[in-house]
């Protein structure tokens, strides 16, 4: 199982990107192999449909949950219709690193 | 409500944009047919929000204040909606008439759950499935929440708040609950609309 959590910074220390349409970087984690891959985000700068081109890029790495600060309302349906989890963390400081120990704390 | 004599003919034709109802769990058919009525009468058409108004008052058994959270409007608009789509099926019943779902100004989501573990929120689109744990710290203490995350950020980003009147604290205001029924959670006072 693949999870997207975006990115501030490309790497395991950079904290938590709070939006998802213009994060600076995604990190996928894959669950079962316990890899990971970074990717930029190409919609970060575009002026509209940053949110919709941001689910087509993870939608296309087979991403089933997303980690995010916030959705914007123009995908939320769509990523429900995608059948994708979001998860909504509020907190500004956590690190990519943290959020990939809690979610291997889960499957223990 | 007020009208400004401009020549802006939006103003003076078009009504009010309508906010967008939020959709949890819509009907997984089309609609209704009478039994035993021949020929093609005319359907009576029930936009998605009045079922889910329906759905959330009469199956649930939801207060219409509380049901009006769920959907994200106010409470004379949800009482409206619900009017609306009784009104429709005691229609549909007396006439003979088959009913249809289509349409209506909504946006469709899943049901948001808040972890008491480590304080995400999370939706749930595997609508079948009841909700056991969090998805990301595994906790099961986890509940059902009205708030919708993005309700919250939108008010704040737009810069509507509840001021309290005496220890000046603020917070985001929520569409549709008034001001002057909220309590500050700091003093206990009751707080007011910033402008």
């Amino acid at each position: 199982m693949k999870v997207a959590i975006t990115s501030s910074g490309n790497s395991l220390d950079s904290t938590l990107d709070k939006r998802f349409g213009r994060c600076s970087f995604f990190v996928i984690y894959n669950l079962e192999s316990k890899g990971f891959e970074v990717i930029p985000n190409p919609a970060r700068d575009s002026q509209e449909g940053a949110g919709p081109a941001a689910v087509q890029l993870v939608a296309s790495k087979g991403v089933s949950k997303i980690v995010s600060g916030e959705f914007g309302i123009k995908i939320k349906p769509l990523l429900d219709s995608l059948q994708m989890q979001l998860i909504v963390l509020k907190e500004a400081d956590k690190t990519i690193q943290d959020i990939i120990e809690m979610l291997n704390h889960k499957e223990v | 409500m007020f009208t400004i004599f401009v020549s802006n003919k939006r103003l003076i034709y078009m009504p009010r944009q309508k906010r967008l109802r939020r959709i949890v769990n819509p009907p997984h058919y089309t609609g209704f047919h009478p039994v035993g009525v021949e020929g093609d009468a005319l359907p009576v058409l029930i936009p998605f929000e009045e079922y889910e108004a329906i759905r959330l008052s009469d199956y649930e058994l939801l207060g219409q204040a509380q049901a009006s959270v769920v959907m994200g409007v106010s409470r004379p608009t949800f009482t409206r909606i619900y009017e609306s789509a009784r009104r429709k099926v005691a229609l549909a019943f007396v006439l003979g008439r088959p009913i249809v779902f289509e349409g209506g100004k909504v946006y469709f989501d899943s049901e948001w759950h808040k972890c008491n573990g480590c304080g995400c929120w999370f939706n749930h689109p595997q609508k079948s499935e009841p909700v056991a744990s969090c998805p990301l710290c595994g906790s099961s203490h986890v509940e059902v929440c009205d708030v919708i995350p993005s309700d919250v950020d939108l008010a704040a980003s737009v810069k509507e708040l509840c001021v309290c009147s005496k220890c000046g604290f603020q917070k985001p205001h929520r569409h549709g609950q008034p001001c002057k029924n909220e309590t500050c959670p700091m003093c206990g006072s009751p707080m007011r609309r910033k402008n």
